[in-house]
């Protein structure tokens, strides 16, 4: 039995230290918004945070996750409403959409470390999430735009 | 005290004693084994021809991708640049979404090609960044043994770096990548001859 925190919910899982991450969010507990992309490390469709870092789930092993914080995109806000989601709705940024959840979940740890971020600092905080879509100027513009909103939150506060 | 009992406490010490030799004996071997597995005594022929065993090691890909010129690591068995181009960052763990243990794992992911892991990857630190690439066997070895550019260490801590874990995670590689040109035991060997000859570097 494998305990871990998921969405600010504590799990049991009767699953192998052998199982990726991935496997246990998406078919043991049915959080299907996190996506299957390589499987290996090389496309970030599958970026969780394990405990506030951008994991690849498909590679990290339920052993690595055991008794950390695991937060989906079903978790990262109470409402859809963390300014990055609200930013990629404002530009209407996903074309197909598969790569968004795991672009959103790499734009909040890049929020977060650095509020204001460059393009630089864009360019080298995504540069391991693949959108074949190629939305990558959307994505840059609703990261500036995350960044705006989330100073304007802050100052509000 | 009856002369039977006397007797039977100095048999009691002389087998203790002779046990504790043969321990301290032993832990002397080991501790041989480790430093001194060469005399110390400068040599420089010797110390130059063991510096170019290292060196063939030092400039493989297993030790030259994580030790570039640049910011960004490289990759493969060409030495390619990363792809995904993650950054070294302030301590060498990368940055932002982009930290090296996001995808390299405590261990070798499953598969080939797949991210190598140990659960200390990372790069030099950007204010001490070990650069191997590009670097010549004299160059290499004039920087090995600086403190101010080897990351602080004296003799005893170059010596005892052949078998930190990164540096073993050279000879852990995963699938579809070749191992450095010697084994670590041999690599080991040729480091310590070179530091405790006198750590000669080869000419220019």
């Amino acid at each position: 039995m494998i305990q871990l925190t998921v969405n600010g919910k504590t799990e049991n899982l009767d699953v192998s230290p052998e199982m990726p991450l991935l496997w246990a969010i998406r078919d043991t507990l049915g959080l299907t918004g996190t996506k299957f992309g390589c499987g290996v490390a090389q496309c970030g469709a599958c970026v969780v945070h394990l405990d506030g870092e951008a994991v690849r789930s498909c590679v990290t092993k339920m052993s690595r996750a055991r008794g950390k914080n695991v937060v989906t995109i079903e978790g990262l806000s109470q409402n859809n409403d963390h300014p990055a989601q609200k930013a990629w709705q404002e530009i209407d940024v996903p074309q197909c959409g598969y790569c968004h959840s795991g672009q959103i979940m790499s734009a909040a740890v890049l929020l977060r470390e650095n509020p204001n971020p460059t393009d630089q600092d864009i360019d080298d905080a995504m540069a391991g999430n693949i959108c074949r879509c190629g939305t990558y100027p959307r994505i840059r513009k609703a990261i500036h735009l995350a960044s705006q909103m989330q100073e304007k939150t802050k100052s509000d506060k | 005290m009856s002369t039977k009992i006397k007797f039977i406490w100095i048999a009691i010490i002389l087998v203790s004693g002779i046990g504790l030799a043969f321990t301290v004996s032993k832990n002397r071997i080991v501790e041989k084994e480790y430093v001194s597995i060469v005399p110390i005594k400068k040599d420089s022929v010797a110390s130059v021809a063991a510096f170019k065993q290292v060196y063939k090691v030092l400039m493989s890909p297993r030790c030259v991708n994580c030790h570039p010129k640049g910011d960004i690591p490289l990759q493969g068995d060409n030495s390619v640049i990363h792809s995904m181009q993650p950054k070294r960052g302030k301590d060498g763990k990368g940055v932002y979404a982009m930290k090296c243990a996001n995808c390299h794992q405590p261990s070798n992911s499953p598969g080939l090609h797949t991210p190598p892991g140990n659960p200390e990857w990372h790069l030099p630190p950007a204010d001490m960044k070990m650069v191997f690439e590009g670097k010549t066997a004299h160059e290499l070895a004039k920087q090995l043994v600086n403190p101010q550019l080897n990351g602080h260490k004296d003799l005893q801590q170059l010596i005892a770096h052949a078998d930190d874990g990164l540096v073993k995670a050279g000879w852990n590689m995963g699938k579809g990548r070749t191992a450095p040109p010697l084994t670590h035991a041999q690599f080991k060997k040729a480091w310590i001859t070179w530091l405790k000859t006198g750590a000669y570097a080869p000419a220019k």
